[in-house]
Formats: structure tokens, C-alpha cells, sequence
């Protein structure tokens, strides 16, 4: 019985001493210490260190039940499968284009990835996708050495003709998305614009001069407010209330 | 390599507008002058045109005149396109672009003969004041040439004599003399996309630009120096345009010293 | 004799004032400035990124690359003559073995960061605001770091151990002078940087690292606070 009890104290001792330092949706910054205590566990962007848990770079602390985590405000892109990224045209070869890719690595896309058309061998690719054009892709695979591969088959992928290109922090591509797309369409239908968003952090916007003006002012206006609460009413207001 | 940016950029200049809805002939803002910004400098200048920074700084040192000009100080302007300031910059000595830019700043000074060569005259054909003029880029953010006239020019203004005892300077110490510029001459670029001409481009329009003009002129409108840059040709029309341009808004940077 | 009060009448402990701000230049993936007394320095970050010439790239992780440079007008003397020196090269090679430690660069093989450590204007004590203001400037640009990194000399003038010397002590005419810039982690209070110019006695290293601990972990707390500076005004 008295064995038992003391467990029992012992338990909860160990429950008390984990201690979060944090708040949720608080700015921390490496090396900062987010809890103390075994029983609070370290998720992305953390490391355990001791009986600590630190921020391994800077970032928004998330507390999930019993796990911290760290969400990205700043960075370069980095590849991942599956992505669908805007890419620019950077060198066309014999069988297929090499592509940049905004981030520190760039990608080929094959000619058998491009078109189901026949290709000639030795045709010149440029008739497809020329230098400096912009293509929208899809990463299908992404090796441990960074050798990044793309298609262009699939729902929405092509090339992008007329319109511009803006870059944005690829760290707030999922809010200017928005849930099911819902910031994009509604930026969409206010301003009469195509809008393409890589998630890469490149943004292609087709429309006619003012609105595509008015498209990228939103577009910003949600890179610099992208973790305000209620940001899509506080758009909605914005985009209803300009010309 | 910039088709596609140029489309775009032509199509809204052709509906009256640019990338960021600026009128043709309107600079960024904020445009910013802050002088005496490095305290290790003898003159020196923080100049902001929008997201554009430059920093401009004097060194004042005592040498020998060239022979020619026995009695004559001189100015030896150096500028630097910091690596730091724009991803496309690389380490390493100085390319063409810094270069021209060097030359530009130091030509609209030098022959805008705002600064008193004579003036800086310690002992004639052995001892005269060399101004130390240098430009470094802090972010490129396009036109660099204008903040960079612009900032050594406020450098100047700022400039006050280091204590010289005849044979050494000493740095710590500053004297009340100042440089006495006796005019203010400004460097604008105007730049050529399509048949549109524009002033104060950012990046994306530098890089769209088939020719510029920078002309430096003083406040009666007097010329003082010209660059034309870019490949393609510019008419007799064209060159009427942008000085005329170059002018008016050099009046306007004026105004921010 | 003794220097028994700073000329400046710091505590011997103390550093001169520190202003450190984030996000300084809007084209770098990061960036910060760090002041301390006439003492500034500029950081930029860039990358990771793809690395030329190819020869250089590691297939098993991305390399670091720092580079230190005065701008021309920086020196309280004559003016520096641009393109890098001896001592601009060696300072960058420490600089970057200084901030190594806490990056974890695995995930970016065959990349490159780069660090551009700029000095406006100095007095003293230039090379440990570099590696600060690149250790903020590298959180900035969102790496993988297990610490930041905070750097100050420790020196002793004329018998007295002080932290942070200014150009005047550097340059004390009486008696030895030491001048030790030490980079720490300061969370773990790991020495990533040592080096020394000067005299001190054996027993006295320990009071030394004690002292560059003590302010690091002060610099630590206003890299912090300029870090979440930047990115609370982009929450709220």
C-alpha cells in the first residue's frame, strides 16, 4: 500500500516539473528553451537537449497536447513531391528543359513529361517552352541529392502566357491559398484576374492593369498579415471596399 | 532571358501605368537623405529611394598634386556594388556596372565644378586635400545611379575638415571647416521601354530597359554631365524628352538635401 | 598603476550600448544590423543556394561561406582601400568556423549560404558584431540552428580584466593589454570562437571565459528581442 502511494506522489511529481515556457502562437527563436520536462515532446523544428526542449530554428510555437512544435515564418523554398510550383525556363536541352525552381536547386522536366506529342529527335524543344518562360509543374520526385523532376501532366499544369510573375514568402503560400482555395478565389473573382499561385512563392497574375495591381496589394497585404486571426473577413473588407 | 517580364511591363505602360502603379515620371517614396551617418567618415550620407539604400562616405587625406595641376586638389569617387545588396552581385573586384556608376557620380561632381579644386590647395605642387569618395550599395532595389549621385553629394555637404598640424591628420578630430559646394548638382535617369520614357526604375524595369539617359544638372538647369547606357539607340526626340525630364525631377531630389 | 575606472566610466563588466534590429535589407533571405557602441555591422544572408563553381559543392551537406568586409570609409583613420585584406580573410574564416556549430545545413547538399558581414563604420570590437549580427541574419533567413551565436572581447588593460574593449583600451599605452574576442553558444555556453592578441596569465582564462559567458548571454537576450521584434510586428 505505502509502496503504491508513493508512486503515485512520484507520478505527479514528474507531471509538475514539465513546465511549457511558451505560449501558443508565440515567436521563439533558436535556442530558446519552449518547455522543461519529460513528458512535453519535441515536434518539428524543436530538439530535446537534457530534460529541455529548444527551438532548433525560429519559428511560431504550436503546442499540439502534449507536443511543441515550430511552424516556419521565413526561408527559402524547399522542394517537396507533389508540389505544384511555378518554375522559369533556364536552359533547353536535347531531351527536355531544365527549369528554376526558386529555391537552391533546379529541376529537369523530360520530354516524355512535357507532351504526349511525338517529338522528332533532335526538334527544337524551344517550340514547346522557350527561355525565360514560365511554366506552371508538378515535383514528382525529389532524390536525397536534390535532383528534382517535374511533369507537366496533370489538371492545371502549362505554360503561362501574358500576365506577371510576383514572388512572395513561399512560407505564406497556404494562406494566400487559403482553406479549399478560398483566399485565392475570393482575390479571384473581386479582381477579375487569373491567379496561378506556385507553392514555391511564385504568383502569376493575368488581368487587366488596375486589377492586377489590386491583386498583388492584397496578395501583400496577406504575406504581411498572414497570422492575424480572422484574416479572411479582414480581405474580404479590404477587396470590397477598393475600386 | 526577360521576354515575358517585358511583355508585362510593356502592356501596362502602355495602358498609362507601371508594375507597381507609379506614374511615368513619379520616384518611389519615401526618398530619404540622412547625413552624417557614419561618424568614422569626414562626410557621409544614407540615402533611401524607396526600397533602394545607399551609403556615401568622404575620407579627407593630404598627397601630392598631379603635376599639371600644381595648385589643385581633387576628388577620386569609388563605388561598390555590395554583394550583400542584391543576390545578382558577386565578390570580387569591381565589374563594369560599378564602374560606370563610379565614373557617372564623379563626373556630375567634378564637372558641375561644384567643389573648389583650388580651394583644397595646402601647398602648391606638394601638398593638397584628395576627397575619398565612396558609394556602396546597402539594397538594390533599382536606380542606383541616381541615390548614388545623390548620396555623395550629401556626403559632401556634410563634409567637415579632419585637424591637420601640417604633416599628420588627425582623424579624431574634426575642425568647423567645411567643403563649400557651390552648386547642387543631380544625377536622374531616365529610362527607355518601348516608345515609353520613365524615371526612378525598380528592379524588374531595369531589366526590361532597351536604352536610359542619366543626365546631372544643376538648379539654373545648366548640363553638367551625361550617360547614355542600355542597347538600344535613343533619337533626337527621346534625348529632348528625358533631359527635360531629368531637370524637373532633378529639382525635386534637390529639394530632399 | 592600475586602470582602476574605464574612460568611458563603464563597469568592467559591461558592454557599450547595443541596438539590434532584423529585416534591414528587404533583397537578402536575411538580414540584421548589430551596433555596439561605434561599432556596426551589416549581415545579409543568401540561400541556401546553387553553388558555383561546382567543384566546391559537398553532395552530403550545404557549406557555409562567410565574408567580412570595412566599408572604404569605415576606419576612424586612413581610408580601406576595398577588396579585402589578410586580416579581412582570416576574420571571415573564423567567422564563418564560429557560426558552424549551431547550423545544420543536411538538409541543402551541393548548396551554398552565404553571410556578408558589412562594417560601416568601427571602433573596436568589429569582428564580434559581425558574428552577431550574422547569427541573428541567419535565424532571419529561417536555417535549421540549434543556438545563436553571441560574440564579445574580453581584454585586459593595464592588469584589469574588462569586457568589450573600445578603441581607447585597445590601444592603452601602459602596462600589457589583452584583447580576447570569444563567440559563444550561449544557451550551452560552448566557445565557437577564441582567439587573443596580448598578454594574460594562465589562471586568469577562466575569469576570462566567465566574464565573455556573463555578456553573451546578455547579447543573447537582445538578439532575441530584435529577432521576435521583427516577426511579432508581422503577426500583429
Amino acid at each position: 500500500m505505502q509502496g503504491n502511494k508513493d508512486k503515485v506522489i512520484a507520478e505527479s511529481e514528474v507531471f509538475k516539473m514539465s513546465e511549457i515556457k511558451v505560449k501558443d502562437k508565440e515567436i521563439a527563436v533558436p535556442g530558446e528553451a519552449l518547455a522543461v520536462g519529460m513528458d512535453v515532446l519535441p515536434g518539428t523544428g524543436t530538439y530535446r537537449s537534457g530534460d529541455k526542449i529548444m527551438a532548433g530554428r525560429l519559428g511560431l510555437a504550436v503546442i499540439d497536447g502534449r507536443t511543441i512544435k515550430l511552424i516556419p515564418l521565413s526561408g527559402r523554398y524547399v522542394p517537396k513531391r507533389d508540389d505544384t510550383i511555378i518554375c522559369k525556363v533556364i536552359d533547353v536541352g536535347f531531351s527536355g528543359w531544365r527549369l528554376d525552381t526558386n529555391s537552391a536547386y533546379s529541376a529537369m522536366l523530360s520530354m516524355k513529361d512535357a507532351t504526349s506529342d511525338f517529338i522528332q529527335r533532335g526538334a527544337d524543344l524551344t517550340q514547346y517552352f522557350d527561355l525565360g518562360e514560365y511554366i506552371v509543374c508538378g515535383i514528382v520526385n525529389v532524390t536525397s541529392q536534390k535532383l528534382i523532376d517535374v511533369t507537366m501532366k496533370g489538371p492545371g499544369l502549362r505554360k503561362l502566357k501574358g500576365g506577371r510573375i510576383i514572388e512572395v514568402d513561399s512560407n505564406k503560400v497556404p494562406r494566400i491559398i487559403g482553406k479549399q482555395a478560398s483566399m485565392v478565389s475570393m482575390i479571384k473573382q473581386a479582381t477579375k484576374c487569373n491567379i496561378v499561385v506556385g507553392q514555391n512563392g511564385l504568383i502569376w497574375i493575368d488581368g487587366e492593369p488596375q486589377s492586377e495591381l489590386k491583386a498583388i496589394q492584397t496578395i501583400r497585404k496577406i504575406e504581411r498579415e498572414s497570422h492575424v486571426s480572422g484574416l479572411t473577413d479582414k480581405i474580404k473588407e479590404y477587396l470590397d471596399k477598393g475600386e | 532571358m526577360n521576354a515575358e517580364l517585358r511583355k508585362s511591363i510593356m502592356k501596362l505602360l502602355k495602358s498609362g501605368t507601371r508594375l507597381d502603379g507609379r506614374k511615368f515620371s513619379e520616384f518611389r517614396k519615401p526618398i530619404e537623405v540622412q547625413c552624417n551617418y557614419i561618424n568614422t567618415a569626414e562626410g557621409s550620407a544614407r540615402v533611401k529611394i524607396g526600397e533602394t539604400e545607399v551609403i556615401a562616405g568622404v575620407k579627407m587625406e593630404v598627397g601630392k598634386p598631379y603635376p599639371d595641376n600644381p595648385d589643385e586638389g581633387t576628388i577620386i569617387v569609388g563605388a561598390e556594388l555590395l554583394p550583400m545588396s542584391n543576390p545578382e552581385f558577386e565578390l570580387g573586384p569591381p565589374g563594369i556596372q560599378a564602374v560606370e556608376l563610379a565614373r557617372v557620380v564623379d563626373r556630375g561632381i567634378r564637372e558641375s565644378k561644384t567643389i573648389d579644386f583650388k580651394g583644397l590647395c595646402i601647398t602648391p605642387g606638394e601638398k593638397v586635400w584628395l576627397l575619398l569618395i565612396d558609394v556602396i550599395s546597402v539594397n538594390d532595389a533599382g536606380n542606383l545611379l541616381d541615390a548614388a549621385s545623390l548620396a555623395a553629394l550629401a556626403a559632401l555637404k556634410s563634409a567637415r575638415f579632419p585637424e591637420y598640424n601640417g604633416e599628420k591628420i588627425d582623424y579624431k578630430k574634426k575642425t568647423d571647416k567645411e567643403l563649400e559646394l557651390r552648386n547642387l548638382p543631380i544625377a536622374i535617369t531616365v529610362i527607355k521601354i518601348g516608345g515609353s520614357l520613365i524615371v526612378d526604375p525598380d528592379s524588374e524595369e531595369e531589366k526590361a530597359t532597351d536604352a536610359r539617359l542619366t543626365v546631372t544638372s544643376m538648379e539654373d538647369g545648366t548640363l553638367c554631365a551625361m550617360q547614355k547606357g542600355g542597347d538600344a539607340p535613343l533619337t533626337k526626340e527621346d534625348i529632348e524628352k528625358m533631359v527635360e525630364l531629368a531637370i524637373e525631377k532633378g529639382k525635386e531630389l534637390r529639394e530632399c538635401l | 598603476m592600475t586602470y582602476s575606472k574605464r574612460l568611458d566610466s563603464r563597469e568592467f563588466d559591461e558592454t557599450r550600448h547595443i541596438e539590434a534590429k532584423v529585416g534591414i535589407i528587404k533583397r537578402a533571405d536575411g538580414s540584421a544590423y548589430f551596433k555596439i557602441g561605434n561599432t556596426w555591422a551589416y549581415a545579409a544572408v543568401y540561400g541556401p543556394r546553387n553553388l558555383h563553381p561546382k567543384f566546391l559543392q559537398d553532395p552530403q551537406k550545404g557549406i557555409l561561406r562567410c565574408n567580412y568586409n570595412m566599408m572604404p570609409f569605415s576606419s576612424s583613420n586612413e581610408r580601406v582601400r576595398p577588396g579585402g585584406s589578410r586580416r579581412s580573410k582570416e576574420i571571415s574564416y573564423v567567422t564563418e568556423k564560429a557560426l558552424l556549430p549551431v547550423l545544420d545545413l543536411n538538409e541543402y547538399p551541393n548548396s551554398v549560404v552565404d553571410v556578408f558581414i558589412e562594417l560601416p563604420q568601427t571602433e573596436a570590437g568589429s569582428r564580434c558584431a559581425g558574428i552577431c549580427a550574422a547569427s541573428m541574419a541567419l535565424a532571419d533567413a529561417g536555417l535549421t540552428m540549434k543556438d545563436l551565436v553571441a560574440a564579445v572581447s574580453v581584454g585586459k588593460v593595464d592588469g584589469k580584466l574588462l569586457v568589450d574593449l573600445d578603441y581607447s583600451e585597445e590601444s592603452w599605452p601602459d602596462g600589457d593589454v589583452a584583447d580576447i574576442p570569444v563567440a559563444m553558444t550561449p544557451n550551452t555556453g560552448q566557445v565557437t570562437l577564441l582567439q587573443m592578441d596580448g598578454k594574460i596569465k594562465k589562471d586568469e582564462i577562466s575569469k576570462v571565459l566567465d566574464m565573455a559567458k556573463k555578456a553573451c548571454i546578455r547579447i543573447y537576450d537582445i538578439q532575441k528581442k530584435a529577432l521576435k521584434a521583427k516577426y511579432n510586428a508581422d503577426v500583429k
